[in-house]
C-alpha cells in the first residue's frame, strides 16, 4: 500500500450561507497527479486553500502526508507548495527579484539562493526576462515563473489551481510537460481544472466536484464506463431520410441523439443500463442499431464507434446532481 | 525586428525541456529554515525593491511632509510666537511627528492591496515565523519614516530651526519617532487586514489619526485648551511622543515622557501585534 498524499473526511467550509465545500472525501496516493474536476464555483479552490493551510476548515478533517492541516499547520507547510489561480508571484518585482526572495524565505543563503533561482529561470526559459517585472511578462511566461516558484525547494505536494485558464494552446501543453517531468521527481501534484481534457491527460484519478460535493471519483476510464460506455456517430447518404434515423436511433440506444451540423450526420449516445462487460455490450448494442437502420431501409454511408469525451462524462454527472436521487446513487457508487 | 524591443521576444523561442527542467529539480541539500530574523529582514527587503520599482510610493514622505511643514510654520508661526522661525523651534520636532504618523496609516493601504493578490497565499503557506511578512512590511515604513523625517528636518534647517540637541538629540529623536512609528503601524496591519477595501482602511486610518495628531501638543501649548480637551491631550500618546522628540531635539531628555512613549509603544505592539496575527492566520 503506498502512503496517501491527501486524506480527507467530510471536509467542509461555510461561506455564510454557502456550504462552499459539503463533505468532501478525498485519497490522494502519493507520487501522482490527482484532477479535481468541477465548473466554476464548486468549491474547487475553496478545498485547496483549506488543504493548503489557507483557510481552516469548519467541519471534517484533512491530512497531508499524516499531518492534520489544523493541528499541524506548519508540516503541512514544509511539504506543500501552491500556485494559485491568479499569479502568486509579486508582479512589482522582477523573476529573478521573486525567485531570490523565496528561496532566501525557505533558507537558501544569498549565494544559493541566487544560483538556484538562476537555473530554473533557464530551466524555465526565462532568463532572458529575469531582470523585467512580471507584470510585464505574458500569460505564460507568468505561469511558468509561478511554478518555477513553486518548485524552488522540490516540495513533497504541489498544488496547481487551475494552472492553465486563460492560456494560449502552446503555452497550456508547455505546462502539462512542467507537470509531467514534476511528477516523475516523486512531487506529488493535486491539479483542479475546469478542462476535461487536462485532467484526462494528465490525472491517473479524477474527483469531479460540483457544488461543493465529490460527485464522482474514479480513474478516467472509469468515470467514463460510469457514465455510458459511448457513442455511435453515423453518416447517412439521403439527408431527408434524417428524421427517421433519428427515431430509430432513439428508440434502439435509449440515449439522446444529436443531429449535426452536417446534414447527413447524427450523433447517438449509448445510455449505459448496467452490468456485464460495458464495453462489449455498447458494440453489440451499436450493431443491434445499425441492423435497425437497415431493417428501416436507412442506407448508412459510414458510422463510427466514439469513447464519451470527459465533456460529456461532466456533464451526464452535474445533470444527475439536479436529480437528488440518483445522485446519491452516484455517491453509494464511489464510497463501495 | 521593429522597435518595440521591450515586448517579450523570447516568448516564442520557449521549449520545453524535460532535462534541464529534471537538473534543477534534482534535489540538493535542503536548506534550513530561516530564522525569524532572517525572514523578517527578507520580508524587509522586498519592501525595499518595491520602493524601487515603483519610487511614486515615496512621493507621500517627501512631499506631504514639506507641505505640512511649510503650511503650519507660515499659517501660525506670526500669530502663535511673533516670528516664523521662533515658532519653528517649537513646531519642528511637532510637525515632524505628525507627518510620520500621518504616513504610517500607509502600512494598512499596502497591506490592504497586498492581501488580494496571489502572492499573499504563497507568503502564507511558507514554513517561516508567521509575523515575519508583517514585520517585513514594517521595516521596509521604517525607511519610509526616516526618509520623511531628513526630509522634514531639511526643510526646518532651511527655514531657520536651530536645534540645540545637535546632531547626537537630533539623530536620537528621529530614533525614537521611527521606532514608535514602527510599533504604532500594528494598528495599520490589523485595519488592513480587517477592512474590505483600500477605501476603508483610508477612511478609519483618518478618524483615527485626525484627532490623535491635532489633540495633541503639536501645535500650541495644551495650557491654553479647556479642562476636557487637556484631559485627552494628557493620555495621548502622541503628545508624549511629541514631548520626548521635542526633548531630545532641544538636547535634553525627559525620563517621564519617554517612559510614556516606551510604555504605549510596547502596549500597542502586543495589542495590535497580535489582533494582526490572529487575523493573519484565520484569513
Amino acid at each position: 500500500m503506498s502512503a496517501l498524499a491527501i486524506e480527507t473526511r467530510g471536509l467542509v467550509k461555510v461561506f455564510g450561507k454557502t456550504r462552499a465545500v459539503d463533505g468532501i472525501d478525498l485519497s490522494v496516493p502519493a507520487g501522482t497527479v490527482y484532477g479535481v474536476l468541477g465548473p466554476n464555483g464548486a468549491g474547487k479552490t475553496t478545498a485547496v486553500r483549506m488543504l493548503a493551510t489557507l483557510l481552516r476548515p469548519d467541519g471534517g478533517d484533512a491530512r497531508v502526508f499524516g499531518h492534520d492541516v489544523l493541528r499541524e499547520p506548519d508540516e503541512v507547510r514544509r511539504k506543500v507548495s501552491l500556485t494559485g489561480q491568479y499569479a502568486s508571484v509579486d508582479e512589482d518585482l522582477t523573476g529573478v527579484e521573486n525567485l531570490v526572495l523565496l528561496a532566501r524565505l525557505l533558507g537558501y543563503d544569498k549565494r544559493a539562493a541566487r544560483r538556484r533561482a538562476e537555473r530554473l529561470l533557464g530551466a524555465f526559459g526565462l532568463t532572458e526576462a529575469a531582470g523585467r517585472q512580471v507584470k510585464n511578462y505574458s500569460g505564460g511566461m507568468r505561469r511558468r515563473i509561478d511554478i518555477a516558484a513553486s518548485i524552488l525547494n522540490t516540495p513533497k505536494l504541489l498544488f496547481l489551481d487551475e494552472p492553465t485558464t486563460g492560456l494560449d494552446p502552446r503555452s497550456r501543453s508547455q505546462v502539462w510537460d512542467i507537470v509531467r517531468a514534476v511528477v516523475s521527481h516523486g512531487t506529488t501534484v493535486l491539479l483542479t481544472t475546469q478542462y476535461l481534457d487536462e485532467a484526462d491527460r494528465l490525472a491517473s484519478r479524477i474527483a469531479v466536484i460540483d457544488a461543493g460535493k465529490v460527485i464522482a471519483e474514479g480513474t478516467p476510464g472509469e468515470l467514463k464506463a460510469s457514465v455510458g460506455a459511448g457513442a455511435v456517430h453515423v453518416r447517412l447518404r439521403d439527408p431527408g431520410q434524417r428524421t427517421e434515423a433519428e427515431w430509430v436511433l432513439s428508440r434502439t440506444l435509449g440515449g439522446q441523439v444529436v443531429l449535426e451540423a452536417d446534414p447527413v450526420s447524427l450523433t447517438a449516445r449509448i445510455e449505459a443500463n448496467g452490468g456485464g462487460d460495458a464495453d462489449r455490450r455498447t458494440a453489440e448494442r451499436a450493431a443491434a442499431a445499425l441492423t435497425a437502420l437497415a431493417e428501416a431501409g436507412i442506407t448508412v454511408d459510414d458510422f463510427s464507434l466514439g469513447q464519451p469525451s470527459l465533456d460529456e462524462v461532466f456533464l451526464a454527472l452535474t445533470d444527475r446532481t439536479v436529480d437528488a436521487s440518483s445522485g446519491r446513487t452516484l455517491d453509494e457508487e464511489k464510497s463501495a | 525586428m521593429t522597435t518595440a524591443t521591450t515586448v517579450e521576444p523570447q516568448e516564442t523561442t520557449y521549449t520545453f525541456s524535460p532535462e534541464t527542467l529534471d537538473a534543477v529539480l534534482a534535489p540538493d541539500e535542503a536548506p534550513r529554515r530561516p530564522s525569524w530574523l532572517s525572514a523578517s529582514i527578507t520580508f524587509g527587503w522586498r519592501a525595499l525593491l518595491k520602493i524601487k520599482h515603483v519610487p511614486e510610493q515615496l512621493f507621500d514622505v517627501t512631499a506631504f511632509p514639506i507641505m505640512m511643514t511649510l503650511m503650519f510654520t507660515y499659517l501660525f508661526g506670526g500669530a502663535l510666537a511673533g516670528s516664523t522661525t521662533e515658532y519653528l523651534q517649537y513646531l519642528l520636532p511637532g510637525i515632524m511627528v505628525m507627518s510620520v504618523i500621518m504616513i504610517t496609516m500607509y502600512t494598512g493601504v499596502a497591506v490592504n492591496t497586498d492581501i488580494t493578490k496571489g502572492v499573499f497565499d504563497r507568503f502564507r503557506t511558507l514554513p517561516i515565523w508567521r509575523p515575519a511578512t508583517m514585520v517585513g512590511y514594517l521595516l521596509g515604513d521604517a525607511f519610509r519614516y526616516t526618509v520623511a523625517s531628513i526630509v522634514i528636518l531639511g526643510v526646518g534647517l532651511v527655514l531657520g530651526f536651530r536645534p540645540d540637541g545637535g546632531v547626537v538629540g537630533v539623530t536620537a529623536g528621529i530614533g525614537v519617532l521611527v521606532a514608535f512609528s514602527f510599533a504604532f503601524s500594528w494598528i495599520w496591519t490589523m485595519f488592513g487586514l480587517l477592512l474590505r477595501s483600500e477605501k476603508s482602511v483610508m477612511g478609519v486610518s483618518m478618524m483615527v489619526l485626525f484627532p490623535l495628531t491635532f489633540l495633541s501638543n503639536v501645535f500650541v501649548d495644551p495650557s491654553t485648551m479647556p479642562g476636557w480637551l487637556q484631559a485627552f491631550v494628557e493620555v495621548n500618546p502622541i503628545s508624549h511622543l511629541v514631548g520626548a522628540v521635542r526633548a531630545l531635539m532641544d538636547g535634553g531628555w525627559d525620563t517621564s515622557e519617554m517612559t510614556w512613549v516606551i510604555v504605549s509603544g510596547v502596549l500597542i505592539t502586543v495589542v495590535f501585534g497580535s489582533l494582526t496575527m490572529r487575523l493573519y492566520n484565520r484569513r
